[in-house]
């Protein structure tokens, strides 16, 4: 145990806040220690190593998607590989990457920012952890004899065995089971932790906009999470047991599947992007040096978003045979999620209104996030009036929304969390340098890959063909497109080097290299095993500013932040935090 | 350095946005907006796509415009201060009841062209004659069905009043391409016999999904102008979902030719099929009569093999 200076507590000085953190045994070291580890700072930083791991792959066979088409009736690749690799390039982006990376996130950053000193559920953590590495080890095996071929919504009847029966779709199966699971397991504990373990004086108005994404997440994913595993329980009894639930030929229903899979598919959407909305709404205050315009609206709107989520799958089956009247509603409704999300996006830009914005490379991800969302969400609009959507479904143009809404509004989220957090997770500082060279090819590379597909869709060009006739402008189109995605990929490649640069190398950050607003600076970094020894009272949504302009009051300016004191073992009383 | 980082994030965007504006002009018409010309639904579907445009163009350049600006004139420069608002409500209100209404113009835009792209019109007078159907689908009830069945990896097309209980057993068929006549109002019964197909041919308007068990419609209207050219005239297209890994060979053709052609031409399939069909009866009966009782292969039903033509008679693909 080491030495512990208490704070004098003389009632009518309140202490001086200081950084009280310290170890307590010393910190296990080698593998064996990873895998036993049940801390979830250690499991969030397995998570964010082995979803980024799955990035890179799902980001290889992106870019062999791109190189097949990147001119006219191209044969490089053979139909059945092609089929596997968009297969595989979605579902691995989706529930091996964007989904469990925000519980990445989430796993590091939750406890830290309520005031924790881990998960409620420690244990369950790491199991969470080990069945998201076993799904993806079981699918990601399928490689070696034959891999899905139906794309990530691999719908009915296709999914049967008549159509597809090898193991790959079986493999893909025990994948949602797993991560399912995973997912499932990890979104109670962030609810009970989020509900139970908050700093004293953290009431529901001063969470961290991030855990309140978080949250709104954890409940997304109990309420969706059962029904696609139901759906494909159905799927793995109608291929090995005799039933016939998708089975048109037996009186089963192919649409069935359509609408259990976007019951899950759509809050799948909001599951994604709403915990990259918490990161983005993270970093503008503290690089705007601004609070957060309209923290209730924002919110609520997460809510709403959550709520409303839940109620729009079948703009996804828009041209399927379906009466007028069920096309109308979920038109409605799918306008109706608009309201939500422009709210946060008119929130986020009035929060960089007349502040002053430092323009680190976090803050030029966010910048760049809203930016693009933006178009991402204006280009649902069009696919939220059914007869429009008429002619784009299944196209190119779905698949330049969906990636400027899943690119745009997750992974540069995502990138903007990294660049933001990574000095806490390390200790040291990302290259500015390389993060901005990174942001601008990341940028330019996205939007030279996915703009021009929206007009490659409107002139003819379905989804998911592994080859295109050299007709109209698409071998124009196509060869953009390929160019904008090996630019990308190389945008990511820089800020690889440069996490890999910085682990070894980087600046040391010292405990609140940003000046930020929230709980997770007020520790050092990286954070010791059990976070903090004690926080003091939350008093506002932003603690991390109270406490700096607590220090600077009692320190008369001679110490700007709150820096740990020599022997690192200062102590905020307990008992003596000020009034209670 | 700073100001470099702000005119090179103006540049970008800048770029970026001009960018696709400035392409209108060199590209095809069609870049901006969906295919159409072939259909009035599908014209109607495209003054949709540009109304929803226009208003999204204002949406995107106003919010962009802002974003930018903001991101530009309130950088950190020395002695200036961060304003401390936390939030105004009638500015929030006001944002909320604008999105709001945007979207109930929009909504309001649909209800007005919806009837016309999804009811179909009457046939032209100089269009097919047609007899009264059991099919009250436009107006007048008269409308020339074709039966169109997605399977791996071709579309089948029977010209039947009738898709169901193989009441159309006997009628004429076509693979791939489909022929009708100008002026006439086509209803379209769109199934499925293994996987899930989709039929979508641009011009001609919407994509409907031909789903195992299930029917979907879809109409369409060719103007008399495209019969003009010999031949007709073709509108392309291709399955647009997912049905295995011949997926992106299953194309579509639609011909439109005048009333006269595709009266000629449907008298020629069937003669054609008849043909084909006693030919096939010929030869099933001299090897039934060499190894008896050793072929288990059916009458020769339509759609069977006879039945899979590579088609004569559509040689005009420009």
């Amino acid at each position: 145990m080491a030495a512990t200076v208490e704070a004098p507590t003389t009632p009518s000085v309140a202490p001086l806040p200081q950084v009280v953190a310290h170890r307590i045994d010393p910190a296990p070291t080698g593998w064996t220690s990873w895998v036993t580890t049940t801390d979830h700072k250690r499991i969030g930083i397995m998570y964010l190593v082995l979803t980024f791991g799955f990035f890179i792959l799902g980001g290889i066979e992106a870019l062999l998607i791109r190189l097949q088409l990147a001119v006219p009736n191209n044969d490089l690749l053979t139909p059945q590989t092609y089929n596997a690799l968009f297969t595989m390039h979605g579902t691995t982006m989706i529930f091996l990457f964007v989904v469990p990376v925000m519980a990445g996130f989430g796993n590091y950053f939750v406890p830290l920012m309520i005031g924790a000193r881990d998960m409620a559920f420690p244990k369950l953590n790491a199991l969470s952890f080990w069945l998201l590495a076993a799904g993806g080890i079981v699918f990601y095996v399928s490689l070696f004899f034959s891999p899905p071929e139906c794309g990530w919504t691999c719908y009915a009847p296709l999914n049967e065995t008549a159509y597809l029966p090898s193991g790959g779709v079986d493999a893909w199966i025990f994948l949602i089971h797993l991560t399912g699971l995973s997912s499932l397991v990890g979104a109670i504990n962030f609810y009970v932790t989020i509900a139970n373990m908050r700093a004293p004086g953290m009431g529901w108005g001063r969470l961290p906009l991030f855990v309140w994404t978080i949250l709104t997440y954890a409940v997304l994913l109990i309420l969706a999470l059962p029904v696609i595993a139901g759906a494909v329980t159905l799927l793995l009894t109608d291929r090995h047991f005799g039933t016939h639930f998708f089975d048109a030929t037996n009186g089963g229903s192919p649409l069935l599947w359509q609408h259990l899979f976007w019951f899950f598919g759509h809050p799948e959407v909001y599951i994604m992007v709403l915990p990259g909305f918490g990161i983005i709404s993270e970093v503008l205050p503290v690089f705007a040096r601004k609070p957060i315009f309209g923290y209730k609206a924002i919110a609520a709107a997460t809510v709403v978003i959550a709520f409303l989520g839940l109620l729009v799958w079948a703009h996804h089956m828009f041209t399927t045979p379906s009466p007028s009247l069920v096309l109308i509603f979920f038109m409605m409704s799918s306008f109706l999620i608009a309201v939500p999300t422009g709210v946060k996006i008119f929130n986020w830009i009035a929060t960089l209104w007349r502040g002053t914005i430092e323009y680190t490379t976090s803050l030029l991800f966010a910048v760049g996030f809203i930016g693009t969302f933006l178009i991402g969400g204006i280009t649902g609009i069009f696919v939220a009036v059914f007869p429009v959507d008429w002619q784009l479904h299944d196209t190119y143009f779905i698949v330049a929304h969906f990636h400027y809404v899943l690119m745009g509004g997750a992974v540069f989220a995502i990138f903007s969390g990294l660049y933001y957090w990574f000095p806490k997770m390390s200790g040291r500082m990302l290259g500015e340098g390389l993060g901005k060279t990174s942001f601008w090819l990341m940028l330019i590379g996205f939007h030279t890959t996915f703009l021009v597909q929206h007009s490659a869709g409107m002139e003819g060009m379905p989804r998911r063909i592994y080859e295109y006739s050299d007709i109209k402008d698409l071998a124009v189109l196509n060869m953009i497109s390929t160019i904008g995605a090996f630019i990308l990929g190389l945008g990511i490649l820089v800020s690889a080097i440069n996490v890999l640069i910085s682990l070894k190398k980087g600046p040391i950050a010292g405990p609140d290299p940003w000046k930020a607003n929230t709980l997770e600076w007020f520790t050092t970094s990286p954070p010791p095993i059990n976070n903090f020894d004690s926080v003091p009272r939350i008093r506002s949504v932003e603690p991390m500013k109270d406490i700096r302009r607590q220090v600077l009051a009692q320190t008369g300016g001679t110490e700007a932040s709150p820096a740990p004191t020599s022997v690192e073992a200062g102590r905020l009383s307990a008992h003596g935090g000020g009034e209670h | 350095m700073a100001s470099r980082m702000s005119r090179r994030l103006l540049l970008t965007l800048l770029v970026v946005v001009a960018g696709a504006l400035l392409l209108a002009p060199i590209a095809s018409a069609d870049l901006f907006s969906p295919e159409s010309g072939g259909s009035k639904n599908a014209d109607d579907i495209d003054w949709l796509y540009k109304a929803t445009f226009a208003i999204a163009l204002i949406v995107f350049i106003g919010v962009e415009g802002v974003l930018i600006y903001s991101v530009v004139k309130f950088k950190a420069r020395k002695g200036a201060v961060a304003a401390q608002i936390r939030g105004n409500t009638r500015l929030e209100i006001g944002w909320t009841v604008g999105a709001a209404v945007v979207l109930v113009v929009l909504a309001t835009l649909t209800f007005v062209k919806l009837d016309s792209i999804r009811n179909p019109p009457d046939s032209s007078p100089d269009g097919l004659q047609l007899a009264d159907t059991s099919r009250r689908l436009p107006p007048n009830g008269k409308a020339l069905n074709i039966c169109v069945n997605g399977q791996q990896y071709i579309w089948r097309y029977t010209y039947a009043a009738d898709c169901k209980g193989g009441k159309n057993l006997g009628a004429p068929f076509s693979y791939e391409e489909m022929v009708v006549p100008v002026n006439t109002t086509v209803t379209l019964d769109i199934e499925a016999q293994d996987v899930a197909h989709s039929w979508w041919i641009p011009k001609l308007g919407g994509k409907f999904d031909a789903i195992p068990g299930y029917t979907n419609h879809t109409w369409f209207k060719v103007p008399g102008k495209f019969a003009t050219k010999p031949g007709g005239t073709v509108f392309f297209g291709q399955c647009a979902e997912l049905c295995g890994r011949n997926h992106a060979n299953m194309t579509a053709r639609v011909r439109a030719v005048s009333v006269t052609e595709y009266q000629a031409w449907l008298e020629r399939r069937k003669a054609d099929i008849k043909a084909a069909e006693q030919a096939a009866a010929q030869q099933r009966k001299q090897l039934e009569g060499s190894t008896a009782n050793s072929n288990p292969a059916g009458p020769a039903a339509p759609g069977q093999n006879p039945a899979r033509p590579t088609d004569a008679s559509s040689t005009q693909n420009p």
